[in-house]
């Protein structure tokens, strides 16, 4: 401390390229990787609520950019993120109470959440598609 | 917890119990908290935006206008944006090491989320009660 500005060589934890890949990391780095993009994502709900709140004319603009292709591909993706944010939430819930944290209980739960997202979210844009 | 008699804290801080980093689980506990009140508002949402998919200004200013509706979105957008900021803290912790920007990057996400928290919230509003 009496020199702040040397930084100390102390060792390091290691770091994601020492360990040899598991689902559960896989999956843990795409919690917070959702998580990331469902907070940019945050700007595409205000966007839609300003122009919905602004009128007509706005609301029809937000309506065609959102409805492109481009857009629809953001949707999707934004919707994949938010489902599977939620379920891979609701597994920490489970892991929280100490349960299914034993071999392959946890594999097993990992693997169900990814299946979940990827079925929930085709199921919400078959509702989007034949409404 | 036992008594350790080498222990250099106070009384008052064993009794709080908050160690070194002061704040305790304080952190994980609101981010728990906003994550469980998160996964049925976030359901609702993901139905809400199935209902409005598509839908002309008229339909989509009088579903948001319903007060259930425009609640529930109000707790959405506030647990969501005091949840993404909480998450994006710890990112921001793990990757930025440098005090200065770290500093700076975690007053940025604080202002971001009020932004957005903020901005919904008008939006909203306006919908709900000023049009």
């Amino acid at each position: 401390m009496a020199d702040a500005k040397t930084p100390a060589s102390r060792p390091l934890s290691p770091h994601l390229q020492i360990y040899k890949m598991t689902l559960t990391m896989a999956m843990s780095i795409v919690h917070r990787i959702t998580g990331a993009a469902l907070y940019v994502g945050t700007i595409l709900l205000v966007l839609f609520l300003i122009a919905t709140a602004s009128g007509k004319d706005a609301y029809a603009l937000m309506s065609a950019v959102y409805g492109s292709i481009l857009g629809k591909l953001v949707l999707f993706g934004y919707t994949w993120a938010l489902i599977h944010h939620m379920l891979g939430g609701i597994r920490h819930f489970v892991w929280d109470t100490g349960a299914s944290l034993t071999d392959p209980a946890r594999e097993n739960i990992v693997k169900a959440t990814l299946i979940g997202s990827i079925a929930l979210t085709i199921i919400v844009w078959v509702f989007v598609a034949v409404k | 917890m036992q008594f350790d008699p080498r222990s250099l804290a106070t009384q008052l801080s064993r009794v709080k119990g908050l160690g070194s980093a002061k704040s305790g689980t304080k952190h994980f506990w609101h981010q728990r908290v906003s994550a469980v009140a998160l996964v049925p508002l976030t359901i609702l949402f993901v139905i809400l935006l199935i209902s409005l998919a598509g839908a002309d200004y008229a339909t989509a200013v009088k579903t948001l206008k319903n007060p259930f509706v425009a609640i529930l979105m109000l707790c959405f957008v506030l647990a969501g944006v005091y949840h993404m900021r909480l998450g994006m803290q710890v990112i921001i912790e793990d990757y930025i090491h440098t005090e200065g920007t770290k500093l700076f990057v975690l007053m940025l996400n604080t202002f971001f989320a009020a932004l957005m928290g903020l901005s919904a919230v008008y939006a909203l509003l306006k919908i709900s009660l000023g049009m």
